[in-house]
């Protein structure tokens, strides 16, 4: 079956010129219907701008230089911006970390949602109101009709994050892009969205790429992760291969961090050392600086992709192959 | 929100009474306003006469406490030089003044959040930075310049506009207005715009930087994620968050201009409350300069309310009489 989302060769750029700095290099992704795909990687990795680059909502300063972004049959990047809006919220839906900022403060939750059902179909005020109430009941929102005329204020925050799903779902979009819409939410609450938005998926068969810093959610909710790293997919597989047999040193990296018990949901790594900044990215491997199984080769030639025996494919010269639970 | 109208009504009144007691007595130190507008024929028997008239032979804490009394009935005094009631020379003045507030306002807002969406929208252009350029003239430029720049470009030079007074007028419920005439309108662009310039910079400078902070608010993306079209996004989902600081700077300064077009109208001869009151400071005349205090103090007072009440409208974070007023 064709994927719904084929990403090949992503790159984004901020600035240009000699200004220019690579903030994607040539990013692969494919998401295929019901599937759902773990984008993780330590913070400013470039996991939000993938999101931002695939629904052309990138800020200002950045843009699209390369690669090409498959939805289904069309390249989004051939859509003029008409033609774009056309496709956010009816075919590629979005999540958004912090439910306390995603919805607007001043407008009542009835009128954006309103807003974004309008977006792509014309219904009478009747018929909004019963979609609307509808979509809210199908994401667990009890007395949908008061939620509708409440402020987001007056809502809790998972039950603001409820309201963003259940707006992002009114079209029934083939893409979900979900960008950490659990970190800010406290644990049971979490675990709460993440049943539901698998469920969702599920059901209606959706594609869900769901951003994260949080391994446990990786293993909790994905069929397949990509490790990202300054800007490039480092690792890419079935979750259970890649956190089973990580075959990228920094894979592995993120995985001890963890095991290394860190309190559930915290910041990625406790790798040593940084992620080299955009400005200064090394000619060969970008991880080389905090890499244990670095060599010269690393230091002067950038590791393309290349599949291993356990079906994930890996950006590394010298990749792994004993399990994360044996001590190196 | 009882207790919270309450509080400000008390607040009131202690500004109020704190005032009142400087006006006197100040007004006392500065010296005698029988000397200032008594004819200079009178002799020491009839200055001694009007003294007693008015009231200035006893002394200053008495007359305030017999102001205080009046003040209880309702009764604000009448103009030493006028001899008619303090209150009604400023009724008949008020309406020239809040007719010129209120266009200078609307001057501002038609003027200013376009130019402040323009700028937001494309900061890098070489329009904006124009833009911007003209808002900090705005700020640091002197009003009666600017007026008096106006007045010999647009009457002297160009002969195109009246420099001086309001020109036709129309009565509307009651309220003689200059607007609503084609004559009026012309000698009303002149102190309008005067009056609003500084207002005008003002909400082209927090349109612009409200709008450059909303656009990159999250709910701003959502809205756009969701496919919402952009004059919506821009129009009312971005609109509603930069009319909050917009309306809440304005409220404020609205008061100021009503209360400081002295200026304006001196330079236009506008006749306004604030011409009115230059004439009364000159002369000393105490119980329209009182009068004229307390009017702007309340006036103030209700203002505040009308933000308050406004604010809460746009902004559902906000309860009236929550936290301290
Ligand atoms: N306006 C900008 N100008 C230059 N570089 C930028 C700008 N905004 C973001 N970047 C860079 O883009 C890169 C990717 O950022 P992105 O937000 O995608 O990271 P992320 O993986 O989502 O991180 P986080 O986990 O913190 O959300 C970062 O290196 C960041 O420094
Ligand atoms: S390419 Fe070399 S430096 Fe980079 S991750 Fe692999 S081993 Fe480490
Ligand atoms: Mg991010």
């Amino acid at each position: 079956m064709a994927p719904v989302l084929s990403v090949r060769g992503l790159t984004t750029v901020f600035g240009s010129g000699t200004q220019e700095l690579r903030a994607l290099d040539g990013v692969d992704l494919t998401v295929h219907a019901g599937e759902i795909v773990a984008l993780v990687g330590e913070s400013g990795s470039g996991k939000s701008l993938t999101g931002f680059s695939i629904n052309g909502l990138l800020p200002g300063v950045a843009r699209v230089t390369g690669g090409s972004i498959r939805l289904g049959e069309v390249d989004l990047r051939t859509l003029s911006a008409r033609e774009m809006r056309q496709v956010r919220g009816s075919r590629v839906g979005m999540i958004f970390q912090d439910p306390m900022m995603t919805l607007n403060p001043v407008l009542r939750v009835e009128t954006q949602m309103r807003d974004a059902l309008r977006a792509h179909s014309t219904l009478s005020r009747q018929e909004v109101r019963t979609r609307l109430i509808a979509a809210l009941a199908e994401v667990g929102i009890a007395a949908p009709e008061q939620r509708l005329r409440a402020w987001p204020h007056e809502l809790s925050g998972g039950m603001r994050q409820r309201v963003a799903i259940a707006t992002a779902l009114l079209h029934s979009p083939e893409l979900i892009i979900a960008d950490e819409p659990t970190t800010a939410l406290d644990v049971t609450i979490q675990g709460q969205i993440l049943a539901l938005a698998q469920r969702l998926c599920r059901e209606r068969g959706t594609a869900l790429v769901w951003i994260t810093h949080d391994l446990a959610v990786v293993a909790g909710i994905a069929d397949r992760v990509s490790v990202m790293y300054a800007g490039r997919v480092v690792e890419e597989g079935p979750v259970d291969a890649v956190l089973d047999t990580p075959a990228h040193p920094y894979t592995r990296g993120l995985i001890d961090s963890v095991a290394a018990s860190q309190p559930k949901g915290a910041r990625l790594p406790m790798i040593p050392g940084r992620m080299p900044l955009l400005s200064d990215l090394p000619q060969g491997c970008a991880f080389a600086a905090r890499c244990p199984r670095r060599s010269p080769l690393c230091e002067t030639t950038r590791p393309e992709p290349h599949p291993t025996g356990a079906g994930q494919t890996v950006r590394c010269h010298h990749p792994l192959t004993e399990p994360a639970g044996a001590v190196a | 929100m009882a207790e919270f109208i309450l509080r400000r009504i008390l607040q009131a009144m202690l500004v109020l009474f704190v005032m009142t007691v400087l006006v006197f007595f100040g007004i006392h130190v500065i010296g005698n306003p029988v000397d200032l507008f008594a004819s200079s024929e009178c002799t020491k028997a009839c200055l001694d006469e009007i003294m007693v008239n008015l009231g200035l032979d006893r002394p200053v804490w008495q007359q305030y406490l017999i102001f205080l009394g009046n003040l209880a009935e309702g009764d604000l005094g009448r103009s030493f030089t006028h001899g008619v009631p303090a209150m009604s020379l400023i009724w008949e003045r008020f309406p020239a003044t809040l007719e010129l507030a209120v266009a200078a306002l609307v001057l501002a807002l038609v003027i200013g959040l376009p130019l402040g969406f323009y700028a937001g929208l494309r900061p890098d252009s070489w329009i904006s930075k124009a833009i911007m350029g003209l808002s900090m003239i705005g700020f640091s430029v002197p009003i009666f310049w600017i007026g008096l720049i106006m007045i010999l470009t647009f009457s002297v030079k160009l002969g195109w506009l009246p420099a001086i007074g309001r020109g036709d007028l129309v009565t509307v419920f009651g309220v003689r207005v200059s607007f609503l005439t084609l004559d009026g309108l012309r000698h009303l662009a002149m102190p309008a715009f005067t009056l609003s310039l500084l207002m005008m910079s003002m909400v082209i400078r927090l349109t612009r930087a409200g709008l450059r902070e909303v656009m990159t608010s999250d709910y701003i993306r959502f809205a756009r994620a969701n496919g919402v079209p952009e004059y919506r996004v821009l129009g009312w989902h971005a609109m509603k968050n930069l009319l909050i600081p917009i309306v809440t700077v304005l409220g404020m300064e609205f008061g100021g201009v009503i209360a400081f077009a002295v200026v304006t109208e001196s330079i236009f001869s506008w006749p306004g409350v604030g011409k009115m009151l230059i004439d009364a400071i000159s002369v000393l005349d105490r119980p329209l300069i009182v009068a004229y205090l307390i009017f702007v103090v309340t006036m103030f007072v209700l203002l505040n309310l009308v933000i308050d009440i406004l604010y809460s409208l746009l902004d559902p974070r906000v309860r009236l009489g929550a936290g301290a007023a």
